[in-house]
């Protein structure tokens, strides 16, 4: 079957079986941050946008994404990189490979929540599991990446 | 893993009931249950098209479709208001966002699972299945019958004045349930009503009434338990690797009782 969409602001026609997964599509589509983890739909390294709203993509079949806008990490390299580093900073993360799901739900969490708490945090990003760390680094990088964020809008508005 | 042949999104209810009768057809929901098994798929039915994404809120009810899903259920500020949280409570411990952005409430109801706070938590309201062909049925006698071949379209939820309170056990945050408990409290001139629906039993949630009337007059503590124990004793429990029958057995009691206490207006 035909399906049309919007891959990080590109417009694409594609054939696609109608059992493809969005996940095997985009990745076909080069979008190798997109990563299979768990596939019981857990663990949400496969995240990516679908119409703004961050989704496993293990879980959706690609034909439901026909006419909507979808967005991988590919797609937000500088929104990313900007959070990114505080992550970095803290050495987080051993093994890296949940991190582009992560960063995916945490931009996710920024644009619904531009300030959260701790426990807003940790209830946002439940779903993303990390097998190295305890989830503290992490945790540091966020709270580290707020208070950046925070100066840098006071010293905007003075 | 599962296979799907055909795909189709139909553009009217009777489109979707008539492949839904044939065998081999399956109408998807959030599709996250569903992948999980081996199965065959000769027709995928999404009913996406058919705009039962939305939920209205009028003076006495609140019309659910079967598409809305579980994130959107649980940021609705009039349910909220309805349920004092205790929805957002019910689903706010589901794995994770990006699942609550894909799993819908018709999925959830439709699928009767036994983990399901979804079920639990609408069995203690007073809420209805819309169904195609088989018109409104009480959330009660729809768990218990299931809808066959036909659709769950939309999920109604009565505006009946009550209280009502949402617990769960989780052996590890966003795992399945080891037991969830919904309570509600209808208090009228006439009458004062409990419902608690019991699920994760692990089976299918049900419904509990106090037809002893432990809890008729002023609640304190002591009744609380009481039922509690009652309680314990009347809702059927098993044992599987997330938890065994006796303290399954033990949570009922224990969550009956904190529930009463707490409509009852007394503090823990």
């Amino acid at each position: 079957m035909t399906i049309h969409l919007i891959l990080n602001g590109k417009k694409l026609e594609a054939e696609v079986a109608p059992d493809t997964l969005l996940l095997d599509f985009v990745r076909e589509q080069g979008c190798a941050s997109v990563k299979r983890g768990c596939e019981t739909s857990n663990c949400g390294l496969c995240t990516v946008f679908l119409e703004d709203k961050p989704v496993l993509s293990c879980s959706v079949p690609a034909a439901r994404a026909d006419g909507k806008h979808v967005t991988t990490l590919e797609g937000l390299q500088e929104e990313a990189a900007e959070f990114s580093a505080f992550i970095a900073d803290q050495g987080a993360e051993q093994c890296g490979f949940c991190n582009p799901g992560f960063v995916m739900n945490a931009l996710a969490l920024f644009r619904e929540n531009p300030f959260p708490t701790e426990e807003e945090i940790r209830e946002y990003l439940a779903g993303n599991l990390c097998r190295c760390s305890g989830y503290e680094g992490q945790l540091r990088g966020i709270l580290a990446f707020l208070e950046w964020k925070k100066t840098k809008e006071k010293e905007a508005q003075s | 893993m599962m296979t799907i042949k055909n795909y189709v999104k139909p553009q009217t209810l009777e489109e979707a009931w008539q492949l839904n009768q044939k065998r081999g057809s399956r109408i998807l929901g959030g599709m996250l249950w569903l992948k999980m098994g081996k199965r065959r798929v000769q027709t995928a039915i999404d009913l996406s098209d058919l705009g039962l994404d939305t939920i209205e809120e009028t003076g006495d009810s609140f019309s659910i479709g079967c598409m809305v899903s579980l994130r959107d259920l649980e940021l609705h500020s009039g349910l909220a208001r309805y349920t004092c949280g205790a929805m957002k409570e019910a689903l706010r411990h589901i794995v994770g966002v990006q699942f609550r952005n894909l799993a819908t409430v018709g999925g959830s109801i439709a699928g009767r699972f036994g983990f399901s706070d979804v079920l639990t938590m609408f069995l203690a309201l007073d809420s209805y299945v819309e169904m195609y062909k088989g018109g409104l049925v009480p959330m009660e006698t729809f768990a218990a019958t299931g809808c066959g071949t036909d659709i769950c379209v939309r999920i109604i939820v009565r505006k009946t004045p009550l209280a009502v309170t949402y617990h769960s056990v989780r052996n590890t945050a966003t795992d399945f349930p080891v037991l969830a408990c919904a309570v509600s409290r209808q208090v009228s001139d006439e009458e004062d009503s409990w419902k608690f629906s019991i699920g994760a039993r692990p089976a299918r949630a049900i419904l509990l009434r106090d037809e002893t009337q432990l809890l008729s007059g002023e609640i304190t503590a002591e009744k609380a338990d009481l039922f509690g124990a009652y309680a314990a004793e009347q809702v059927p429990t098993s044992s599987n690797m997330r938890g065994s029958a006796a303290y399954r057995s033990h949570l009922v009691k224990v969550l009956t009782s904190r529930s009463i206490q707490e409509l009852g207006g007394i503090s823990l």
